[in-house]
């Protein structure tokens, strides 16, 4: 689709892009292909000297048992995650759907956690669960369970995901309520007329016209739990107890800054780069049936 | 009409109750230990009725800071927040508005090539071209600057995309209409289109300042002198690994003040900021 109406000029449009098209070579495209070109080298120690080592640093990646168990922990994290937040936010958007008194109170006292910082939100949930100081931990030694998250892996991983499916409640819960919202009520009247009760109509009527929200809502989450939730694991484990809890984008971080080992990063770096495009590219796949320009 | 009865209504009624008891609690136990006695907290008896220190520990917070590891005071931290986000917001609004104004309403050579340049920035966030980007900044001696910090987070189309979409829908007999009253193309844009797109650059303006404002990873790697350090990184710095050392009320005092303006303006601007996230994202 194009403007037929138009102006004529020769210089001006390209000073309207110029800001934009600056910034984003010198701060976008010129790091991204250092990055690639960092994957393709070794450097000492000091960073005094460098050479050429084609696939390398990529050959040692995935050699690594170290870099693949990074790989299964982020997607094992990024389904829990989803799931979770997705599951409880769709239960909170139907019973919010429903024509109830006070419906805005809801929504408002639902959506405000979308804007709290990931690591705010580490720390308020490692406040509650510290193991000698959390309100919470009381309630769990008290049921006779051994909880120290920062010594044991399994709770450390438990945690992060219970903070960071919490945060995505209210965004799922938007996106769901809009879905709803967007089915045509003539439908469910017609399924109800034909006698399917409420919880009939759910699965079979409205869950299908749905899906392409929770497809939506599926890519946006694994997309959020591959980089947002670096703030909430810095701030509640810094990658613990042992490696726990250290996803793709923590490893990027730990092994660059920490480590110094700068070609192994920027290799790490371009393979997730691939895997947000691919992620992306699905993504657009499907929302482009549903907009055209 | 698909009637509800009374007894799906209280389950309803119920369920969502629980939902922002839940999404409440970690909020409540940050206000409630904003207010009380450190001692008392680090022992382990922390009590979940507020108590008597509101004044005490929220003035040390903001104008004082920790006595441990950052002496910076919170105040100052939400001020390089503020400037940080604000930063994001305007600019990114201001640079993308205009090149899609130029791609929109203007034919020229590279047009779409420019076009396609702008809109895959859209694919990668930040944290995966990190430590190129940070010897960018170095190199061009941003350290430690605001221009350091919002820059490269600028660097995204979303909000190109945004008004692109929105002047395709923008009718022709406009631009017509203001040429026969003789404006040129700067004069459209800033008598005609710039009004038209108010409530979608409040929308954006919403989104990004959160954005901004909520920024962890970028500020942590570039900020080394306290007194530029933004709230994210600084809470995090308060956190000390020797648990003794924590001074939680101010911790909780600083999430807490951490979380006012971003949950402040969801609330303040919800319809705005629930039409540019559906707008945004899909």
């Amino acid at each position: 689709m194009q403007k037929q109406a138009i102006f004529q000029s020769k210089l001006l449009p390209y000073a309207l892009v110029a800001p934009q098209l600056a910034i984003v070579l010198i701060f976008f495209y010129w790091p991204a292909l250092q990055a690639v070109i960092q994957s393709f080298l070794l450097q000492d120690a000091f960073g005094l000297s460098s050479s050429f080592v084609w696939f390398d640093n990529y050959i040692e990646l995935f050699k690594d048992p170290a870099y693949f168990a990074a790989i299964v922990r982020t997607f094992f994290f990024s389904f829990a995650i989803a799931i979770s937040s997705l599951s409880f936010a769709l239960l909170l958007a139907v019973m919010a759907d429903k024509p109830l008194r006070g419906s805005m109170l809801y929504r408002t006292l639902l959506i405000w956690p979308y804007a709290v910082a990931p690591p705010v939100v580490g720390v308020l949930w490692i406040f509650m669960l510290h193991p000698s100081l959390g309100v919470l931990s009381r309630y769990l030694r008290g049921l006779g369970i051994d909880w120290n998250p920062l010594l044991d892996g399994n709770q450390a991983a438990a945690l992060v995901i219970l903070a960071a499916a919490w945060k995505q409640i209210s965004y799922n819960f938007l996106f769901f309520l809009a879905g709803l919202q967007s089915i045509p009520k003539s439908v469910i009247e017609a399924a109800a007329i034909d006698g399917a009760r409420p919880m009939r109509r759910f699965w079979t009527v409205i869950f299908p016209l749905l899906s392409p929200t929770i497809f939506f809502l599926l890519v946006i989450n694994i997309v959020y739990a591959f980089f947002d939730t670096f703030g909430i694991i810095d701030t509640m484990t810094r990658g613990g107890p042992g490696t726990s809890t250290v996803t793709l984008v923590y490893k990027v971080y730990s092994d660059g800054l920490l480590g110094g080992n700068l070609g192994s990063s920027a290799a790490q770096s371009v393979i997730l780069m691939i895997m947000v495009i691919v992620l992306t590219g699905i993504q657009f796949r499907f929302v482009e049936r549903k907009v055209t320009y | 009409m698909v009637e509800e009865e009374g007894f799906r209504r209280y389950v309803a009624h119920i369920i969502l109750w629980i939902g922002i008891a839940i999404v409440a609690f970690p909020v409540y136990i940050a206000i409630v230990a904003s207010t009380q006695d450190n001692a008392l907290i680090a022992n382990g008896q922390m009590s979940l009725l507020p108590g008597g220190h509101f004044f005490e520990v929220y003035y040390q917070t903001i104008f004082v800071g920790t006595s441990g590891s950052t002496r910076e005071p919170v105040g100052n931290m939400m001020l390089n927040s503020l400037v940080m986000a604000l930063a994001i917001a305007i600019g990114k609004i201001a640079i993308s508005i205009i090149s899609a104004y130029a791609i929109v309403y203007f034919r020229f050579p590279f047009r779409m090539a420019i076009f396609w340049i702008i809109f895959i920035t859209l694919m990668l966030p930040v944290e995966v071209r990190i430590y190129p980007t940070y010897k960018i900044v170095a190199d061009l001696h941003m350290l430690d600057s605001y221009a350091g910090l919002a820059l490269p987070l600028i660097a995204s189309a979303t909000a190109t995309l945004l008004f692109r979409q929105f002047f395709m829908t923008v009718p022709d007999e406009l631009l017509e209409a203001s040429r026969i009253d003789g404006a040129g193309p700067l004069r459209f844009f800033w008598d005609t289109l710039l009004p038209l797109s108010r409530t979608n650059m409040a929308a954006l303006f919403v989104i990004l300042f959160i954005l901004g404002w909520n920024q962890y990873l970028w500020p942590l790697l570039i900020t080394t002198r306290d007194d530029m350090q933004t709230i994210q990184v600084g809470i995090r710095k308060m956190i000390t690994t020797t648990d003794a050392l924590t001074e939680w009320p101010i911790v909780m005092a600083t999430a807490v003040l951490a979380m006012l303006p971003p949950v402040f303006v969801v609330v303040a601007m919800q319809r705005l900021f629930v039409r540019g996230l559906v707008e945004t994202e899909k």
